[in-house]
């Protein structure tokens, strides 16, 4: 019966996780702008252009 | 006159630009087989299209802004260091992070291709739009692009970065308070882990020698509710108490230290498991109830002042040539340089032979004041017309026309207490709890002393402030929302109180009761031929007269002809020669009227070839239904009207507004506050409707400052409330549902007092346990939160306010957007 101690320890260790997490999570500026990310998610990631040859000297683009 | 509709056949329908959507009347061009409205359009397509950007017209349709009027600002002023110093957010040697207020960002396409802004303009490495606050954070490197470069970038694509002086002064503060949310996050964490801790002694399992050690988790995880969740009521009610009031956060702070003592008590003593839940969940729903409360509108600015309205640099003659400076630096005695449209920025003396400056952002005054050189010009009128040159008499921050600033009235913070009526309540209700708890101790006193102690402390717990605490927030905080919806916004829910509090509304006449450049223009003398008429309209199109741009609006459906030789004799009119006949447009003297004298309404007159032909008038069109407007408001309230204007208005007003009404003209912006300040120390609680500048130091001294506006992008002055101005027919039923909404409020404290008395009945015999008070705290929370939100709703129904039309917001014409910068 001794175990549930443990357990609730570790739980509350890994829920504490949680909670700074979410204290991450503000403090990164997410929740400054709630609108804005409601619109960025519909958008369709751009499929890359395929190309028959592949250039070794061409460079890939990344999206920051 | 208004033409019977035509059919338009498919051939003759005017095709729409791709770019912007506006139909292609004037200017038409084929590209590719796509239409465009203008070269600018289309060249902002091409661009857009070279660098892979065509999402952009995919996402939404027609996105672009109107590129018909393109003016190549001068970014000049943002190599100086200085300016940028202020501008930026961070910098580092090789990142920069700087944010632009862009008041073209309308879209779902905006954002998407002001995020990809990496693909236009290398260098920039990220860009993050904010769509309601219209802002967009670019991070670029120093070293590769410059802050003019993003900035002249950002115009070509057609969204103009918006840079004032008022926004170089402002401190940057974090713009959302994040405490609140860390706190929340506390509060819900603690508040569910203690709760399933306590779930033993909920489902009544005997608890052994262990459970102890549950009660001690218990108490530990309610530490930080107490310590950091609930500090700011903690201090609040400290306050209240050191200055002799009660607030409503007095009872709160009693009740929450009240759970902590006596669960303290109890845990280590041994007597029971305590209440933090209930404790927990109190400070939980409180702070919900503040988040709630909290809400602001992110788009809108409540809080400009005159230094919103001015450019963040200016031309000045220096070393032979013209260079542009920032305004700040602006000495006397210095020549500057003002274009058409722009604000006059410091006092000076006019060097130019002549010109015409509108004073009607400052004084209110509509008509144009003509002025020769050697005249003084004072800061806050807007040119009108070919650039002129002035020399600097006063700097900048001491211009006579803005010394209304000075004033205590904007000197001094408007009153920011918190809620009056919860405040009150608050103060009864701890009067009554502490009365009822030292009786329940007397009683029980005499009987058991532990049981006295026990009961007391119960009473302090139940008396459930928690019920009390959440009305006023979701009552009001929906309120708020609600009328938000219906594009009426309110700086926070305290104007809420202050509007049900009124007693006398005083309005401003010109841009207010009547709507800005909107006349009602009717021909005086033989009709205009179509021929003449586009005569007419050609050379009206010219001039940067107001009235002129009205005529030419007022007779777009003609033609415009090409002209030549134009000139514009300021004071007088203009003249142009268009297919080979010569005509004027202006003052009756200079087109030769017979008989000048129009009753003092404004006209335009019209010679062609020499010959008179008649005149236009101009009659200010006043906004729909004001009359009725004006005669159900005079029912609950007393009213007054201010205008800066000339009293040529006076009959028809008095007609209209009751006849112990003051109505005054000519007022000057100290004028009206003054007028409002006499009111209030006749005891009046007054609202001021407003529209301009002119009106700023009326609004802010009054209890209720209301600005009407039709295009949130304009600059308005500071501010209680916004509202839009196809919402003025409304404006009484709004008001009085406002005030309605009190009565709302008064039912959920008629709610809260039966959950106490519930709860009381418990306490005073001595049956409290923990499981009841985890029981009814967050019933009455969650029913407090249910009735406030739905009695608001319900109300706005009943009243028949759902069903008002949608006021649609005007997006900022590209036009607007170079007012303000050189």
């Amino acid at each position: 019966m001794g175990v549930i101690f443990l357990l609730i320890g570790i739980s509350l260790i890994v829920a504490g996780g949680f909670l700074a997490a979410f204290f991450w999570a503000v403090r990164s500026g997410q929740y400054d702008d709630e609108y804005t990310p409601s619109v960025r998610i519909l958008w369709d990631d751009k499929k890359p252009e395929n190309s028959t040859s592949i250039d070794n000297n061409s460079t890939t683009v990344n999206k920051p | 006159m208004k033409e019977s509709p035509v059919e338009i056949s498919v051939s003759e329908r005017k095709p729409t630009c791709v770019h912007c959507g506006e139909a292609c009347d004037t200017t038409h061009i084929v590209h590719n087989d796509l239409d465009f409205c203008c070269e600018g359009c289309q060249w902002v397509y091409q661009i857009l299209h070279d660098n892979n950007l065509q999402e952009y017209y995919k996402i939404q349709q027609s996105p672009g802004i109107n590129q018909r009027v393109r003016e190549a600002t001068d970014y000049a002023f943002l190599d100086e260091p200085e300016i940028q110093q202020k501008i930026i957010d961070y910098a580092s040697s090789h990142l920069i992070k700087v944010t632009f207020h862009l008041p073209a960002i309308h879209c779902a396409s905006c954002i998407w291709l002001l995020e990809h802004l990496y693909k236009l303009v290398p260098g920039v490495s990220r860009s993050q739009v904010d769509f309601l606050r219209k802002k967009v954070t670019i991070h670029y490197d120093p070293t590769q692009v410059t802050l003019r470069r993003i900035a002249e970038m950002l115009e070509h694509i057609g969204y103009a970065p918006s840079l004032n002086m008022g926004q170089l002064e402002e401190k940057k503060l974090p713009v959302v308070p994040r405490k609140l949310y860390y706190q929340l996050g506390v509060a819900g964490f603690c508040f569910g882990n203690i709760m399933l801790l306590s779930f033993p002694e909920y489902l009544g399992i005997e608890g052994d020698q262990a459970s102890r050690w549950f009660n001690y988790l218990n108490w530990g995880l309610g530490l930080p509710v107490l310590l950091y969740g609930a500090q700011d009521y903690l201090k609040s009610a400290w306050h209240g108490v050191k200055n002799g009031g009660l607030n409503m956060d007095v009872p709160i702070t009693l009740g929450i230290i009240a759970l902590f003592v006596r669960s303290t008590i109890d845990i280590f003593g041994n007597y029971g498991s305590g209440y933090m839940d209930s404790l927990a969940g109190l400070v939980f729903f409180l702070l919900i109830g503040k988040w709630f409360q909290q809400k602001t509108f992110h788009h809108l600015s409540f809080d400009r002042d005159y230094k919103s309205y001015f450019p963040i640099a200016i031309s000045v003659w220096q070393e032979d040539r013209w260079t542009t400076i920032p305004l700040s630096k602006v000495e006397p005695g210095q020549r500057i340089q003002i274009k058409n449209n722009q604000l006059i920025p410091a006092d000076g003396i006019l060097l130019t032979p002549a010109t015409q400056i509108d004073y009607s952002f400052v004084t209110g005054e509509s008509d144009p004041v003509f002025k020769r050189a050697g005249d003084t010009l004072y800061a806050g009128g807007k040119q009108i017309g070919s650039p002129i040159e002035i020399q600097v008499t006063k700097a900048v921050g001491q211009s006579y026309l803005l010394q209304l600033w000075e004033d205590r009235a904007f000197t001094q913070k408007k009153e920011t207490r918190d809620h009056r009526l919860a405040d009150q309540i608050g103060t009864y209700f701890t009067v009554a709890i502490l009365t009822i708890a030292g009786i329940t101790f007397l009683y029980w006193s005499g009987k058991d002393l532990n049981m006295a102690l026990v009961t007391v402390t119960s009473v302090l717990i139940i008396a459930c402030p928690c019920a009390l605490a959440l009305a006023i927030p979701f009552t009001y905080g929906n309120v708020m929302r609600l009328l938000a919806d219906k594009n009426m916004y309110l700086r926070s829910t305290r104007i809420i109180e202050e509007i049900q509090r009124l007693t006398h509304i005083v309005f401003d006449k010109t841009g207010t009761l009547t709507a800005v450049n909107d006349y009602h223009i009717l021909f005086h003398g033989t009709p205009l031929s179509e021929a003449e008429s586009v005569l007419v309209r050609s050379v009206a199109h010219a001039s940067t007269h107001p009235l002129s741009h009205q005529l030419d609006l007022y007779l777009n459906k003609y033609q415009l002809g090409s002209i030549e030789d134009f000139r514009e004799e300021p004071g007088q009119g203009v003249t142009a020669r268009v297919a080979g006949q010569v005509v004027r447009i202006g003052s009756a003297n200079w087109t030769g009227a017979p008989n000048p004298g129009s009753n003092g309404k404004q006209s335009v007159h019209i010679s062609i070839d020499g010959t008179y032909r008649g005149n236009y008038l101009y009659e200010s069109r006043y906004r729909a239904s004001w009359r009725k407007t004006i005669k159900v408001l005079a029912r609950d309230y007393q009213l007054s009207l201010l205008s800066g204007d000339g009293d040529r208005e006076l009959r028809r007003i008095r007609s209209v507004f009751p006849a112990a009404s003051t109505i005054l003209f000519n007022q000057k912006p100290k004028d009206k506050l003054e007028y409002i300040r006499a009111l209030q120390d006749a005891e009046q609680r007054v609202m001021m409707i407003g529209d301009g500048i002119n009106d700023a130091g009326a609004l802010q001294a009054s209890e209720v400052g209301l600005v009407i506006t039709e295009d949130i992008n304009n600059f308005t002055p500071a501010s209680d409330a916004i509202i839009h101005n196809g919402l003025f027919p409304y404006l009484p039923q709004l008001i009085q549902y406002t005030r309605l909404s009190r009565r709302v409020v008064f039912g959920a404290y008629f709610l809260a007092l039966l959950y106490n008395v519930v709860g009381l009945s418990f306490a005073v015999q001595g049956m409290l346990s923990p499981l009841v008070a985890a029981v009814l705290m967050p019933i009455s929370s969650v029913t407090m939160v249910l009735y406030g939100l739905s009695a608001s709703t319900l109300l706005l129904r009943i009243m028949k306010l759902n069903e008002l039309p949608q006021a649609d917001w005007v997006q900022t014409k590209v036009d607007d957007l170079y007012q303000f910068t050189t």
